[in-house]
């Protein structure tokens, strides 16, 4: 009789291994993931003054959304500093940078003339491929978390969510509708009000 | 992405390491086959002979052992590099144009997109759109599209490739499918260089049957039959298996691009593509044919499905494939309309 509970409490320490290590694991692989976010966010606003300065001479008509850009960059700067446990501020800033940006690549898109120059056609594709890095790693981040928290609120292993000092990761939410939305772009060539 | 995929991710990962262990082993174990048979012949046709003309020491069937561990080896070590010269690809280190450019920044975003590092990118100089992953470990794999591929794609449709390549390489498909071709390549290899050895083996055999007819006679006769029909079958045997592994992957992989990018109807227009453009890849050649994520020999047999095709396409049918995505793609325009949240 006694060996069938010590069959029993093998079968559940090795379970218990199993589902601490299951957790541990993803918990590293979100604060990756995060990590990752975070260096795709460095090089986003390294290449902005770059962008403005290539632009900013042909786009004398365009100098508000030039100007939106560069505040929410600045803003988004000064967020990031404050680290990961601030993501919904972080996530906040970088979402009207994004959308900012995304308003340029829209004017620069109408403006012909605009992209034949060289330097600015690069550019362009710097900056779509630097929104995508961010938009991936910030995708790759919210699928982690949410394993990650699916896997501590399912039933056995919430039981020791505790114990792997598990909590919920904040998911990186596009919070405005707005700027969920395909932005719209003013072609009338007088300046936006 | 759902627990069930990551599930599936693991599950797979496990599967493909499990499957390039066993397939490793059944490669040395063919070649102890081959060794040691040809000693246990040798043994009955001089079983008559005085003791000191006796075959005590299976020195063959070692030998063939250590060449097969050691050729195992190294086909697993140098697979990637083989299958990467084999279709004459040259590393993109220094993007020179804004296409090559748009590779390398495409690479880059399904890397980080799949939570791998950013492998290393390859172009294979042919008309042919086509591309393939190698690499025995994410850590270090290799991305190869054809100078074609790169001409035809739009952005969209180039990440949607890079994506479902990067998809063979997340879980593992890389690894078995470059140590098949390695293997498949080294099979090949040794039989046309052992043909020679083998032959003059075998003469000696035959000439060693004349002596002693009466006392060995059939089981010898068999046993050489059957070592004879290994050495013929091994290279038919191997491509038989690549054809059969590499099927499945290919939906697999599909889904998982299409999981990376969330955009399954560029994957589907850069199939139309690819199939459309019904040129072989001449590049890449019949050992490596499995790896690519359309037939690059063009046959069309991938067309059909049933058990003729089965047995022979590396690929299944490029419309199924297409259908597939498509039905993803309109899920989520639907689910984008009636948001859930």
């Amino acid at each position: 009789m006694s060996w069938i509970l010590l069959i029993v409490i093998a079968g559940a320490a090795l379970w218990l291994v199993g589902a601490y290590n299951g957790l541990i694991s993803l918990k590293n692989q979100t604060l990756n993931a995060f990590k990752q976010i975070d260096v795709q966010l460095k090089r986003r606003h390294d290449l902005i003054p770059n962008l403005v300065s290539a632009v900013r001479g042909a786009m004398d008509f365009e100098k508000g959304t030039l100007e939106a850009v560069i505040q929410a960059r600045n803003q988004a700067v000064k967020v990031n500093a404050a680290g990961p446990d601030a993501v919904k501020e972080i996530s906040q800033a970088e979402n009207a940078l994004s959308g900012a940006l995304s308003r340029l690549l829209v004017v620069v898109e109408q403006y012909p003339q605009l992209k034949a120059t060289g330097n600015v056609a690069q550019l362009q594709e710097e900056l779509t491929t630097t929104e995508n890095k961010v938009a991936f790693a910030r995708q790759l981040y919210n699928d982690t978390a949410t394993a990650y928290n699916t896997k501590q609120q399912q039933f056995p292993t919430s039981l020791l969510a505790g114990l792997a000092k598990a909590a919920p990761a904040d998911l990186w939410e596009i919070e405005d509708q707005a700027e969920r939305a395909v932005p719209q772009v003013d072609l009338s060539p007088k300046p936006k009000a | 992405m759902s627990e069930a995929a990551a599930g599936n991710l693991f599950e797979q990962q496990r599967l493909n390491r499990r499957r390039t262990g066993w397939l490793i082993a059944a490669f040395v174990a063919f070649f102890a086959w081959l060794g040691f048979g040809g000693d246990y012949i040798y043994a009955l046709s001089t079983a008559h002979a005085p003791p000191a003309a006796q075959h005590h020491v299976w020195w063959f069937g070692i030998v063939m052992l250590g060449v097969g561990a050691v050729v195992a080896a190294y086909a697993y070590r140098t697979g990637p590099e083989k299958v990467l010269w084999a279709t004459d690809a040259t590393e993109l280190v220094d993007p020179t144009d804004a296409r090559e450019r748009q590779l390398v920044d495409v690479v880059e975003e399904m890397a980080i997109a799949a939570g791998i590092a950013r492998p290393r990118i390859w172009l294979v100089p042919d008309a042919d759109p086509n591309a393939f992953a190698t690499g025995t470990d994410p850590t270090d794999a290799h991305i190869a599209v054809t100078q074609g591929l790169l001409d035809l794609c739009s952005r969209d449709e180039l990440q949607a490739v890079v994506a479902h390549e990067l998809g063979h390489v997340k879980n593992l498909d890389v690894r078995l499918m470059t140590t098949l071709a390695a293997l498949v390549g080294a099979i090949v290899l040794v039989r046309d260089g052992t043909s020679r050895m083998f032959w003059g083996s075998g003469r000696r055999v035959s000439s060693g049957r004349d002596e002693r007819k009466n006392d060995v006679g059939p089981l010898v006769a068999v046993l050489i039959a059957l070592w004879i029909l290994s050495w013929i079958l091994a290279p038919i045997v191997t491509q038989l298996l690549a054809l059969a592994v590499s099927r499945r992957r290919e939906y697999l992989a599909d889904a998982m691009g299409a999981q990376f990018t969330r955009n399954p109807l560029a994957l589907a227009s850069a199939l139309q593509k690819i199939d459309a453009a019904s040129l072989p890849t001449t590049h890449i050649k019949g050992g490596a044919a499995h790896m690519c994520i359309a037939d690059p020999l063009g046959r069309r047999l991938t067309e059909h499905e049933g058990v003729f095709a089965d047995a022979l396409a590396t690929h299944p049918p490029m419309a199924k494939r297409i259908a597939i995505l498509q039905g993803m793609g309109y899920v989520q325009l639907k689910d984008e309309k009636n948001p859930v949240s």
